[in-house]
């Protein structure tokens, strides 16, 4: 399909200014008299404030505010940062009398310089009952220290909350198709195995920040690096119980997100100081705060049981989930169920499919949304095991995937019974590029010629291994994204968007889909995104959702447009629409007769067309009943040194349906930026915490990041394809990068040495390990 | 103290605490916000600077450092040749995502092609290997320099 301005990689529409320097993020945009907001934070992981005496600290000259549990709202809410009603739990308080994890906010203290705050941290007195922490997620439930004893703790919908057993969510004899344990029996070929995935941190480069002010009419403003600002107007209002007519959340520029900032922060702080104070405020995390005190990734293990015939036919799949949702139930119960939904599907060949399990609370830092969420840690087990399957089975594991992955036209039970929170939606795959990614990238890694090992040097072997993933396009029927597009004099057109760009380009997206719709030149277009008080509500950045759900708002509120053009053309020319085309920013009558340019009209509208005068303005809304997944193969080839059980990544492919990309280049670097994080989360990264629960890694020299030096080639390609519900045919791209390292680099590492780990990461140490014990048998 | 140097090409004085970190100097004082604080412990390299030729992460850097020195910022780089034609190698490959370390990496790379400016990729990325970003997976940034590189090389 041909297009003018879709499926071509434009450059990024905000990057100029931001490489130049120019302010664009929060830090760079607050009052220059902002009080500085630090948070004096808990040295227990679990513990009940005794008492708290600020005396002395308020009376250091330059302190404005401080604030303890006593002194705030004593609302439940959740900080989560998702629809409503809000699918976790009611259990945080802005501030509380119990402190839950090493780093949890003890008091806020405001101040008009940082020195003074600092200072005066230190001159608070709290005296702590002390409780034995839960640290251990296989020891939480039924623990002798409750987490959440407090009555208010509720749910908006039944998710199997049971706070007395630090149970936060629980979730069985649902999501179960066929007789799982029957069909199990009858296999050829059955594997039982526990796997467990770790915790993750996002490391936006940009840490955690919020500004606060009222405005001459005494409205609170904030500016905040989040990834919902509607949400976050929703639940500051909420736990401040203000009006929300009172409340402006603007979004600027945002230094990445990955999921970290979908859940509110500090823009609590900064918005309570403010109206305490009547004062500008800031809060600006230090990167041990977003270390310590922002969200990690879910910990998980999974017990996998799966089944096939003799030919390699797979008809059972059993997951057991536990999972670790750390102080508080943010996205306890979706990434959870994301596990399921994300994963299930694609092995929809198999008759019998059940998915259980529970999550529970750990005085550990907060668990929450991050790119992936679920899909790929339940990818780690899944896509282990079905290797694990292979082997036993004695076929090649391409060939097993090719012989049971979804294709396109089908569909799977687990649509409808499972969806992110509830009851799913059935949809069939009409656009799945699976069987094509995994057999191109076969070809691209010349799997035939490398697998499973080449021995290159008496202590360096060569292996390739491989993973296959899906994700979603938005939360069907519950994401929801809209767009204004207005015409100015000069006739250029500024396009409103809720949807909030943290980095991805959705900014540019969003205009290049304006500019193909109306058929305008891209440069007509000014785009304002994430300012509650002047754009259109939209969910936010998250789900994968933007190039999906929004893109089609946009679309149709530039075919709106349109519409509306052509009837102004009709009006002034006083001649019938159908004989009126508008391309290429042109009006003209089909007889060639009469044409006007749009800055003509646009000035035409605006002072010289007696009564037809007008503003022209369009909008567009939309969700979706379908969420049509992206798939993506993983192929890896590691070098692997069995002196030392180092490896390193010589090569990584991944090959993609995202459907149409709308910005080629952009949607690569998408999946290339999401490869690295995860082959981190594989390799190095990892969450660290001491035996009295305080975090190790809560820097970046300890918690590694990949480097330049962590790969030595990654290799995107994206499939042909074209999903009819997309806009132009465009699925997500966001997540989807994120998924298969963990299992391709784990498969890769027993195809070089018979060594199957099965708990992350997948440290040198672990693989040495398994050699010599290999060596020993 | 009065401390004076050279920034951006013009020559200036303050007078602060000689400890003062360098990057709130620029930020605060100078209001060149182009500079960002990743990590405040001179790990990620968002805070890159020339401090007299040389790259320094300006988070854990002093304002002594820079008596009578000269400090080339992102935006003071922005303006030069070289700069420009980094930038537009950066747009032209879509490199940049959020953008947050971007001004560090601009002032490393240009510090490449003003030192070195060989094609070399290798060499490419031991010159960036201070600067760190997670949204990219490095690549087109890598690409970027590179074109800038032979672009430089032709003119």
């Amino acid at each position: 399909m041909n297009f003018k301005t879709v499926k071509h990689s434009i450059p990024k529409v905000d990057a100029n200014g931001l490489m130049r320097g120019l302010p664009a993020y929060t830090d760079d945009l607050t009052d220059e008299n902002a009080l500085i907001i630090k948070c004096l934070r808990s040295p227990h992981a679990f513990a009940k404030i005794r008492s708290i005496n600020t005396e002395k600290a308020l009376q250091l000259n330059e302190i404005e505010c401080i604030l303890t549990h006593k002194d705030v709202p004593r609302i439940p809410i959740t900080r989560a940062g998702q629809g409503y009603p809000e699918p976790s739990p009611k259990d945080y308080f802005i501030l509380d009398e119990f402190v839950r994890y090493v780093g949890d906010e003890v008091a806020i203290i405001a101040g008009r310089s940082e020195k003074s705050v600092q200072k005066a941290i230190k001159l608070i007195e709290v005296d702590f009952e002390v409780f034995e922490p839960v640290l251990d997620f296989e020891k939480a439930e039924n623990h002798p220290s409750i987490i959440h004893p407090e009555k208010e703790i509720y749910t908006m919908f039944p998710m199997g909350l049971d706070a007395q057993k630090n149970v936060a969510c629980s979730y069985t004899n649902t999501m179960i198709v066929g007789d799982v344990n029957k069909t199990l029996a009858e296999c050829d070929v059955a594997l039982n195995h526990r796997y467990y995935t770790h915790a993750q941190q996002h490391v936006a480069m940009e840490p955690h920040s919020s500004t606060a002010y009222l405005d001459y009419q005494q409205r609170l403003t904030i500016i905040s690096s989040t990834q919902n600002p509607y949400h976050t107007r929703r639940i500051i209002g909420e736990a401040l119980q203000k009006p929300l007519r009172d409340i402006r959340v603007i979004k600027p520029r945002i230094g990445g997100g990955f999921g970290g900032k979908q859940q509110i922060h500090n823009d609590l702080f900064s918005a309570i100081v403010t109206l305490k104070t009547g004062k500008p405020s800031k809060c600006i995390y230090t990167r041990k705060e977003v270390f310590e005190s922002t969200f990690t990734r879910h910990e998980m293990r999974f017990d996998i049981q799966l089944g096939a015939d003799k030919n390699g036919n797979i008809h059972a799949l059993d997951i057991q989930l536990l999972s670790n949702t750390g102080a508080h139930g943010e996205h306890a119960l979706t990434t959870f169920m994301v596990a399921g939904s994300k994963l299930l599907p694609m092995y929809n060949k198999a008759t019998a499919l059940r998915f259980e399990g529970k999550v529970v609370y750990t005085n550990r830092c907060p668990a929450g949304a991050y790119r992936g969420y679920g899909a790929i840690q339940a990818n780690f087990a899944v896509e282990s095991a079905i290797d694990e399957l292979a082997h036993k089975l004695q076929m090649d594991p391409v060939e097993l995937r090719l012989k049971n992955s979804i294709k396109e036209g089908e569909t799977s039970p687990v649509f409808k019974v499972m969806g992110e929170g509830g009851e799913g939606i059935e949809q069939k795959m009409e656009s799945c590029k699976l069987d094509y990614c995994i057999s191109r990238g076969r070809d691209l890694i010349k799997w035939k010629q490398k697998f499973p090992f080449l021995k290159i040097a008496p202590n360096k072997i060569r292996s390739v291994g491989t993973a296959i993933a899906m994700q979603g396009s938005g939360i069907p029927l519950l994401d929801m994204g809209s767009a204004i597009v207005k015409l100015n004099d000069d006739g250029f057109f500024n396009l409103l968007v809720g949807a909030t760009d943290i980095g991805t380009g959705s900014d540019t997206i969003l205009t290049q889909i304006a500019s193909e719709a109306l058929d305008v030149p891209i440069d007509r277009f000014v785009i304002t995104s994430s300012d509650t008080d002047v754009t259109p509500f939209d969910v936010g950045a998250y789900a994968s959702s933007t190039t999906f759900v929004t893109g089609n708002a946009v679309r149709k509120a530039a075919e709106n447009m349109k519409k509306k053009i052509i009837q102004t053309g009709a009006k002034i020319w006083q001649i019938d629409e159908k004989q009126i085309t508008f391309q290429n920013g042109i009006l003209k009558s089909k007889d060639g007769l009469k044409t006007i340019t749009l800055k003509e009209l646009s000035e035409g509208l605006y002072y010289s067309f007696a009564e037809d005068m007008e503003q022209l303005i369009a909008s567009g809304s939309n969700t979706s009943p379908k969420s049509p997944p992206p798939f993506m193969a993983g192929f890896v080839e590691i070098e692997l040194d069995t002196e030392t059980g180092k490896i390193d990544i010589l090569d990584y492919v991944a090959v993609v349906d995202c459907g149409t990309p709308i910005n080629p280049n952009l949607a690569k670097i998408q999946v290339e930026g999401g490869v690295l994080q995860g082959i981190g989360m594989a390799m190095f990264e990892d969450v660290k915490y001491s035996k009295n629960g305080r975090m190790l890694t809560n820097n970046m020299m300890n918690y590694k990041i990949p480097n330049r030096c962590d790969v030595k080639k990654l290799t995107v390609e994206l499939a042909e394809s074209y999903d009819p519900a997309g806009p132009y045919g465009a699925k997500s791209v966001g997540e989807i990068g994120i998924d298969t390292p963990l299992a391709a680099i784990a498969n890769a590492i027993y195809n070089a040495v018979g060594v199957r780990i099965r708990t992350l990461p997948l440290t040198p140490e672990k693989i040495l390990n398994g050699i010599l014990k290999n060596e020993k048998r | 103290m009065k401390i004076k140097f050279i920034l951006n090409k013009n020559e200036v004085e303050i007078d602060a605490n000689p400890m003062t970190r360098l990057i709130d100097v620029l930020r605060e004082h100078f209001q060149l916000l182009g500079t960002k604080e990743g990590c405040g412990e001179g790990e990620c390299g968002a805070c890159t600077i020339l401090l007299n030729d040389k790259p320094v992460a300006s988070c854990i850097a002093n304002l002594i450092h820079a008596e009578n020195g000269v400090i080339l910022t992102a935006e003071g780089i922005a303006k030069t040749k070289i700069g420009t034609l980094l930038i537009d190698c950066f747009d032209e490959t879509n490199a940049v995502q959020c953008g947050f370390c971007f001004p560090g990496f601009l002032v490393s790379s240009y510090h490449y092609l003003k030192t070195d400016g060989e094609p070399n990729l290798e060499k490419i990325k031991i010159a960036l290997s201070g600067n760190i970003c997670r949204c990219t997976g490095y690549q087109k940034i890598f690409d970027s320099v590179l074109m800038a590189c032979e672009k430089l090389d032709l003119s």
